[in-house]
């Protein structure tokens, strides 16, 4: 068991992790904070002004003090743009991972502890699901549900529509993980003695064997994330993410991508920047996490 | 009535594609309320087999295959899964050999006594809070309070054993079957932890069923015992008895193995083989190949279990009485 000041103890002595950890740390508090520290609300039409639009960053010739990033096509100051983007890519991504998280924990629990049938059977279909890439479920249904209904109501849904497309689409990663766990634990003797506690299969599931599978969770959680915001981005680029109103960083690049050649490398080059800072912390928290939470890695010094 | 009749019970693993093997061929057993009994066998025997069997509760692929368990005039076997749950770990608790494993390493001992609780009775959670401290005392562990914050890791393996015996307590059982609940443990531990467990015994009026290798402390603890080997009963009746004049050759065998029943300074005594495995057991008698006494009618049939032996060719009373002597 690794207590929490051994936690703390080796994430401070990382460098790596805590760089990762305080830039991660400032997207998220800026992300959540965007309503007070962004300089403009790019969601309130009223306060952009199409006379704005491509100005360069406040620095470059022709530059606006009010915009320090610079604007986009429409007006909006990028800056306060990505302060809202990150929220919403931070948004999907976890709201993902959570559909991801209850489906994939709950159906590899299941699988793990009954075995036999309900095992095989559970694991081939998640052998079909990764088989099948999350881009293309997610390309396929997007398009139907973009047809199937119209633009307006797929823009106040779009969010939801991600969060549940990209959650079922990647839910066997976490089967798979918490089901090898569960195999490896149901056969300890704790496992026994909470059946003849006489407690009903269940609360031996849920309480007694989920707590022991949860560190690998823990984990893949976190790279999950950054995948779940990378399919987003790479959705909003492909049009079939977030709407152009309410830009994930995904669908900025995209608006940007568009303006890259008539000079404005403002509108792409920032987002971009952000968008791989936030994968890559999330990543290398990710593997810091891994390895600090493996007994086998660990050197024995806490 | 008895507390708990066990009759012919069988226990089998399938193997191979329509093949089975029997991990327990017929087992009887009776215990009266409060009755202590020991249940001694090599490893393999199929003691613990025989525990999880009496509670409903072999793992899969394993089933019972044949006989009944009847438990104050129910049988466990047939009834449903939501029924036998209020037996189980209710009226019957069961102690395992090691605590360090049988308590769930990231629940604090009081949640995992509290939850204990709550699955059998309708009670507030401050109440069994408050039983469980007081189980907790019981078994003599000091500042019982604080202990249910603490987790499996921060106590010792004896306090840890103490923690199992007071979650089996918890709910007050009739039968308790103890898994040879001192083998993982400090022999200094040991005798301690045994006392406890028969203190508690005699003061509650619980039924025990100790399964354990150790002869020594069957004799001190139990009021009856069983002698089991390669999946059945070849010896039972009163523990003294069987101790001061055993009749099966593998009860004297086990008898004589014991280090204090041999000379200082010589050889100590081993059993010849070793038990064969239940995959492939011998015709007639299982003993047979390690037997001394064995003839070919061992070989042939199995001998029945009659006045407490299943042996053709039991040691008499005397002769029986006079190894024991000449060994002691």
């Amino acid at each position: 068991m690794i207590t929490w000041r051994g936690f703390l103890k080796r994430f401070l002595s990382d460098p790596v992790a805590i760089g990762a950890g305080i830039v991660l740390l400032i997207l998220v508090v800026m992300a959540v904070l965007a309503p007070w520290v962004a300089p403009q609300n790019p969601y309130d039409l009223l306060q952009l002004n199409i006379m704005d639009s491509e100005l360069p960053p406040s620095w470059r010739d022709g530059g606006d003090d009010r915009y320090w990033l610079g604007t986009d096509a429409q007006g909006r100051g990028v800056f306060s743009t990505i302060l809202y983007g990150t929220g919403i890519s931070l948004l999907i991504g976890i709201g993902a991972v959570i559909v991801q998280g209850i489906l994939g924990v709950s159906i590899g629990l299941w699988a793990g502890y009954r075995g036999g049938w309900v095992d095989s059977f559970l694991m081939r279909l998640a052998d079909i699901q990764m088989s099948l890439s999350t881009l293309m479920i997610a390309i396929i249904a997007l398009a139907l549900f973009q047809t199937a209904f119209d633009a307006n109501i797929y823009a106040d849904y779009a969010i939801i529509m991600l969060i549940v497309i990209i959650g079922v689409a990647e839910w066997p990663k976490f089967a798979r993980t918490v089901r090898s766990s569960v195999l490896g634990e149901k056969n300890k003797e704790y496992v026994d003695a909470a059946r003849v506690i006489g407690l009903p299969a269940r609360k031996v599931m849920w309480i007694h064997i989920l707590p022991n599978t949860l560190t690998p969770v823990l984990v893949i959680s976190t790279i999950q994330v950054a995948e779940a915001i990378m399919t987003e981005a790479a959705l909003s680029f492909l049009g079939l993410g977030m709407p152009v109103d309410k830009p994930s960083l995904g669908s900025l690049i995209r608006s940007g991508f568009e303006f890259i050649f008539s000079g404005s490398w403002w509108i792409t080059l920032y987002p971009a920047i952000v968008l791989v800072a936030l994968v890559l912390a999330l990543n290398l928290l990710g593997d810091w996490l891994r390895d600090t939470l493996n007994p086998k890695l660990r050197r024995g010094d806490d | 009535m008895a507390l708990l009749d066990v009759k012919d019970l069988h226990v089998a693993f399938p193997r191979g594609k329509k093949g089975e093997v029997e991990a327990l061929r017929g087992v009887d057993l009776t215990l009266e309320k409060g009755q202590r009994l020991g249940v001694v066998g090599e490893s393999g025997a199929g003691k613990s087999m025989l525990a999880f069997a009496i509670l409903n509760l072999i793992a899969d692929p394993g089933r019972v295959t044949k006989g009944s368990v009847i438990f104050d005039g129910q049988n466990l076997l047939t009834m449903s899964e939501r029924q036998i749950r209020r037996i189980r770990g209710n009226r019957i608790s069961m102690i395992f050999q090691d605590p360090m494993v049988t308590l769930n390493p990231v629940l604090s001992i009081g949640t995992q006594m509290i939850e204990t609780l709550k699955a059998h009775r309708s009670i507030s959670t401050r109440e069994a809070h408050r039983l469980s401290v007081e189980k907790l005392n019981l078994v003599a562990i000091p500042s019982a309070e604080s202990r249910m914050d603490s987790y499996p890791h921060e106590l010792s393996g004896g306090l840890r054993q103490r923690v199992v015996i007071a979650i089996a307590l918890l709910t007050d059982p009739e039968l308790i079957i103890a898994d040879e609940p001192t083998t993982a443990l400090d022999v200094t531990i040991q005798a301690e932890i045994m006392s406890l467990i028969l203190t508690l015994c005699r003061e509650n009026d619980v039924a025990l069923i100790l399964i354990t290798h150790d002869l020594g402390v069957v004799a001190e603890v139990t009021e009856r015992l069983m002698i089991m080997y390669a999946g059945k009963c070849v010896e039972t009746g009163r523990t003294r008895d069987i101790i001061d004049a055993p009749k099966h050759p593998y009860a004297v065998g086990l008898l004589k193995a014991l280090p204090q029943n041999s000379t200082r300074g010589a050889k100590l005594y081993q059993i010849p083989g070793s038990m064969p495995p239940i995959t492939n057991l011998p015709t007639g008698c299982p003993y047979h190949p390690r037997c001394e006494r064995a003839t070919d009618e061992c070989r042939a049939a199995m001998p029945p279990l009659e006045h407490g032996v299943a042996c053709f060719h039991p040691m008499h009373e005397n002769r029986a009485h006079d190894d024991a002597e000449a060994a002691l």
